[in-house]
Formats: C-alpha cells, structure tokens, sequence
C-alpha cells in the first residue's frame, strides 16, 4: 500500500525517530560513560557529552579483563558455532527435502521439537553429556548388564569417558545441535524448483554434487544469514560459557570477562572502586565484533531471509 | 543413436494407475511425438524413459538394453525441460557444459565443446551471461545445448515449447525439427498442443487417460482417425461428431439426416458415432447426403471462415474458404460426400474402416 500524504508522512517519521531514540540512547550513553574520568562519571548528574579519557579506558579495560586472550576465544567460538551450524542446517535440510526415506517426517518433527528445547531448558543434562559423552551409553550398556557381563568376561571395568569440560569442543558443539539453521534451510530447499534436481540428475550429477555445486552456491544468501545470527547468538553466550569453563583465564569468553569489570564491593578486581568507566569501554569493546559482522553481513542478511535472488 | 523398445509398461502411485500397459517401439533415428491431453499419462510415460520415475511393471529398452533399473546418468539420454531448469548461478558456458564437467573432461575440452554447440545454437555472444539475462528463446537454446553437448542416444522434449510466445514457438519448432534432420538422433518430443504433434513428428502417438489410442503418421492420424477420441482431439475445429444408428446398407442416420456411406458389413440397428470433418463438407452443393445448417455466428481466420450453426438441434461446424460468398448468418444447405464419413463403434469407439482391406492404424 502506498500512501503519499505530508502527515502520514510526519507521523511514519516521527515513529521512526522515536523508535530510533529508544535503540541508540542506552548505546551512546554506554559510549559516554566510556570516555569519562573516574570523578566524572561518579559526579551527578551524568554528562551527555563526551569527555577525553576514552583510549585509556578502553586500554584499562582491555588489561584488567584480559580481552585479547578472551575476545580471540569468543570469536573461535562464534564463528566455529556459526560454520557448523551452517554444515549440519544445510545437510539435514538437504535430507529432509530431496530424499524420501522411512522415518523422513518422524525425524523432521523430532529435529522441530529440539526447537521448543533451548540450551538453558536443558542444560543439566547437557552439562552431564559434556562431562562424559559416553555417560549415555555406558548407562544403556550398566542397565542391559553387558558392563556386567565385559566385566566377568574380561576382568577389567567398563568405562567408557570423553570429556568436553574446558574445551572448545565442548563450548561449541552444544550450541550447533539446535534446528533453527535446519528450518530456514528446509524452507529455501522448498523453493528450488525440482526440475532443477532432475536436469542435474540428467547430467550424471550425483546426490552429493548436487548440493554441492548447485545447491550450495543458490544458497549463499541464507548462509550470510544464517552466520550473522548465529555468530551474535554464539557471541552473547554467557550461561554455558560460564559452566563448561573451569579454566577461565585461558578458555573464558569476551562476555564473560565483562563481569570482571563490573564494581562490586569486596571483588578481588573492582576492590569496591565505582569505575563505571572502565566497566563501559569494556562493553564498547565486546560489543564491537558483533556490531562489525551485522553491519558486513547486513546486505545479505535481508535478502537472505526475505527471498531467495531468482 | 538407439531404437527404444517400451513393453507393457505401468505406472502407479499406490492405488492409482496412471499408465495402463503402454506397448511401443522407437525406431532409431526417429522423431516420435506423444501428444495428449493433460493427465493422460504421456509425461510420466517420457520420464520413465528418461528413468526420473520408477516402472512399477514392464521394462523399457534403449538401443537393446534393459534400462529398468539404470540410473538416468547411465541411460545415454538427454532432457529438456518445460521451464528449461537452468542453473541459475551458472553461466550459459557452464550451463552447457556442466554434464561434461560432471562427467570429468578437462577445461580446455570442455570450452572446445561449449562453443561448437553454441554457435550452432546461435549463443556464441551469450556465453558469459546468466540464464537470468536472457530471453525466454535463448533459455531455450541453452537447455537444447545442454542436451546436445552430450551427444546422447536419445534426446527427450518434456513440452518444450509451452513457455514460449506463439511466434517463438513456431521459430523454434523449426528450429528442432532441423536440429533432428541434422543429427538424425532419436527424440521423443511429448506436448499437448496438436499443431506442434503434426509439424514435428515422423510418428504421432496419441496417449489418453494413460492408453495409447492410436500411432502413425501425422496423416494417417489426421485421415483415419482410429478412435472417437482422436477424431475429436485431432484437428482445428475439431470433427462434427453424433450419435446415429445404422438404417441399411450403407446408409446411417444421425440427427434427422440420412447418410450413404462406403462402408461395408455394418449391421442394421447397430449404434455408431458419425464424424465428419468440418473442412470436407461441400456448402451450397446439391447431390446425395444433403442437410441443411443455420448458421448463428461466423468466424473470420483469414485464410478460412468457419459457420457455426445447428443441424437438426445439434452444434456443427463448416469450414469454408475466405473467397466463399454469402451472408454471414442464415440458413445454407451443404452436401456431405460418402467418403467423408467416418463411423465409430458406439460402444468400444473403436473406427469402423470404410471398406474391407481399408487403412487400419494399430492401436
């Protein structure tokens, strides 16, 4: 519908504005706080300008929360969640749409109600699986009495242990078991055109080589999508970061050292000191990846999830 | 180049049947069309051939060899599609050449290759371009070209024309019936328009509701139809068709009207289907085998007129030249010669031949 009005238009716009104001006050009072001085930033009222003291903020911030090591993990992590993410939404979908097998609509509702099961719903018993992957079978292997039964035979004990504690491996592979990625394919899969698949077939193009060479470069859009919500959703992790690290100096994350810069009274770092400063250019500088890979990602990212270029 | 030799062959999806015990044989070298209404059975019988559906029963051979259970790589044959099924993000070069790259030919081959197809396709200047950027006859082209470059045994057309505007489509069909008298490789075409059957085809089959109801040439289909059913779809306007009844020797009667006809044999009382081509009625001529029509509404086609009317209640068509006189609508008798009676069975709708000995097409 268009509509060419001058006080619809100043109304959309003023909508629009305040909408805006909402979104950008909180982040430039953050950027605010971040450039004054300790005395500065406790003296009420808060200064909505600018002071001079930004770079040696951010570089205490950097320092005291030992950004470097932490923020390189949070990106192995966040582009590792989001590229496996990718392989596993992609594969499954693929199955799910162009093969018909027994079982095809019973694994496509299971993978559907793994939707309705965040990793915070589950994550006792993720954080168990992490421990030991195995536990799972050795369970099913304690209750049928074959542990029993190996142990009689044998002599020795069956256990069977992986450990994913203090890992990347286990701080990533939670986080792409999840079907969100599996839907926005499946849906993108519905849309290509099934002569596409025959022509292909015609051409002596195997399953494999199809998705490969066909279906994989129709999909670029829905990757750069797909990788810009996952990496800000693995980015922004916190709770099971915080579990599955024991290790924080070596294996913490970018959001998880933040709460080191956060003043508290009592706290081994803050000492009690109201350095709200520093907690604000430590923010600044965690935030900044995410906001670089929506502003790179963002042209696709709407393409992506709107239509596919055909 | 290969024969194709379908035997008994069905199709079903469950409970439902949709091909129904086809026989055929292709001779190698030979451009066949299946033509037939939508849902007769006639695409699903081309894409078993090109093995993109499983046969539930029957078996299927190409040059000799039992295809059944061959992959569609392995068949030696090439398809083009209805909506061409380009690869949108490839070039027309890749496009062309992708059963080649799949099939493990060098680059330098490969482009050798692409090029002799496309400029005998016309695409020399196109082929950095995007299916995208191209017209619907140049998308054409390229799935011909896709085809071809494989040099198959047999090339298959899944209504390829449909998509195109008129006069494309008539350029085109040209185009592929020229492309067949150069490379002489079998094609099976299937298409449900008539014009496209009759221009293209060495042999028409004419499938409906997953039978074959008659194969021959585009003549013989058009001369002896071998059914009611393709006597009625074959042919623009189509036949005049009535129910009537056998009164004599020779003669039958249908809507009042008392027809002699060269047939022999026919059994008094028996119930038929008269047929009678709209272009092989004499108007305003006097002999034997007159009736009378009132025409309601003239159609203007530019080489021809075609009446339309009643006779004796029910609807008829004439066909005459555009030079024929006359007002546009009023009452005109007409003469219906002999031989141009074509009689059905009633029951079966199988053709009954004029004379004993007389043209029969298989069924």
């Amino acid at each position: 519908m268009i509509e060419r009005t001058p006080v619809l238009n100043f109304v959309t716009h003023a909508v629009l504005l305040v909408g805006l104001a909402i979104a950008f006050v909180p982040m430039w009072l953050v950027f605010v706080a971040a450039t004054l001085s300790l005395q500065e930033i406790n003296t009420p009222p808060i200064s909505l300008l600018p002071g001079s003291h930004l770079w040696e903020n951010l570089a205490e911030a950097w320092a005291r929360a030992d950004l470097g090591v932490k923020l390189t993990n949070s990106l192995i992590m966040s582009v590792a969640v989001a590229a496996g993410k990718i392989a596993l939404a992609s594969i499954t979908a693929f199955a799910l749409v162009f093969f018909r097998f027994p079982g095809r609509m019973a694994a496509f509702w299971l993978i559907f109600i793994t939707l309705m099961l965040p990793l915070e719903v589950r994550i006792v018993p993720t954080y168990a699986v992490a421990a030991n992957v195995f536990s799972p079978y050795q369970t099913i292997l304690d209750v049928t009495g074959f542990s029993w039964l190996w142990q009689q035979l044998t002599g020795t004990e069956l256990a069977l242990e992986w450990n994913l504690l203090n890992s990347y491996t286990g701080l990533i592979l939670p986080l792409v078991a999840t079907a969100t990625g599996t839907f926005l394919y499946r849906q993108f899969f519905l849309t290509v055109p099934e002569e596409l698949m025959e022509a292909a077939k015609m051409d002596g193009a195997g399953p494999l080589r199809f998705f490969r060479e066909i279906l994989m470069p129709l999909s670029i859009t829905n990757m750069a999508a797909l990788f810009t919500i996952m990496f800000i959703y693995a980015w922004n992790q916190y709770l099971w970061p915080l579990l599955i690290t024991t290790d924080r100096t070596h294996r913490g994350t970018a959001v998880m050292a933040l709460r080191q810069l956060i003043p508290m009274s009592g706290d081994s770092t803050g000492g009690g000191v109201p350095d709200w400063n520093v907690a604000m250019a430590g923010c600044l500088i965690v935030v900044a990846p995410a906001l670089l890979v929506v502003a790179l990602m963002q042209r696709f990212f709407v393409r992506g999830l709107i239509a596919s270029d055909k | 180049m290969a024969d194709i030799d379908i035997r008994s062959v069905r199709k079903a999806y469950g409970k439902n049947q949709v091909v129904h015990g086809v026989d055929l044989s292709i001779r190698s070298g030979e451009f066949v069309v299946i033509l037939g209404p939508s849902g007769c059975g006639k695409s699903t019988l081309l894409r078993m051939i090109a093995g993109l559906e499983a046969i539930t029963e029957g078996e299927i051979a190409i040059a000799g060899d039992v295809v059944n259970a061959m992959e569609p790589r392995e068949r030696g044959c090439a398809m083009v599609f209805q909506n061409y099924a380009l690869y949108p993000h490839m070039t027309v070069a890749d496009n062309i050449g992708y059963g080649l790259k799949v099939a493990g030919l060098s680059k330098p081959e490969r482009r050798a290759r692409v090029e002799t197809v496309a400029k005998s396709l016309g695409l020399s200047d196109y082929l950095d371009r995007k299916p995208g950027q191209l017209s619907g006859g140049q998308r054409q082209r390229v799935a011909m070209g896709r085809a071809m470059i494989r040099e198959p045994k047999v090339f298959l057309f899944d209504e390829p024309l449909s998509n195109l505007d008129a006069k494309l489509r008539v350029q085109m069909r040209i185009e592929i019936r020229k492309l067949h008298n150069r490379l002489g490789t079998t094609s099976v075409f299937v298409t449900h328009d008539q014009v496209e059957a009759m221009t293209l085809a060495d042999r028409v089959v004419v499938m409906n509701g997953g039978h074959i109801e008659q194969v021959g040439t585009p003549e013989e289909i058009y001369r002896n139809p071998a059914s009611r059913f393709v006597a009625g779809f074959i042919g623009s306007p189509p036949m005049n068709l009535f129910e009537g009844r056998v009164t004599g020797p020779g003669e039958v009667e249908a809507q009042g009207i008392v027809l002699s006809v060269p047939h022999a044999g026919l059994a008094r009382g028996q119930a038929v289907t008269v047929g009678i081509r709209p272009e092989e009625v004499l108007l305003g001529a006097a002999g034997s085998n007159t009736a009378s029509i009132d025409v309601d509404f003239r159609e203007e086609l530019g080489s021809v007129r075609l009446l339309h009317g009643q006779v004796a209640g029910a609807d008829f068509v004439i066909q005459v030249p555009a030079t024929t006189a006359g007002p546009k609508v009023g009452h005109f008798s007409f003469e219906v010669p002999a031989r141009a009676v074509h009689l059905f069975d009633a029951e079966t709708g199988m053709r009954i031949d004029p004379v004993a000995g007389g043209i029969r097409a298989a069924a």
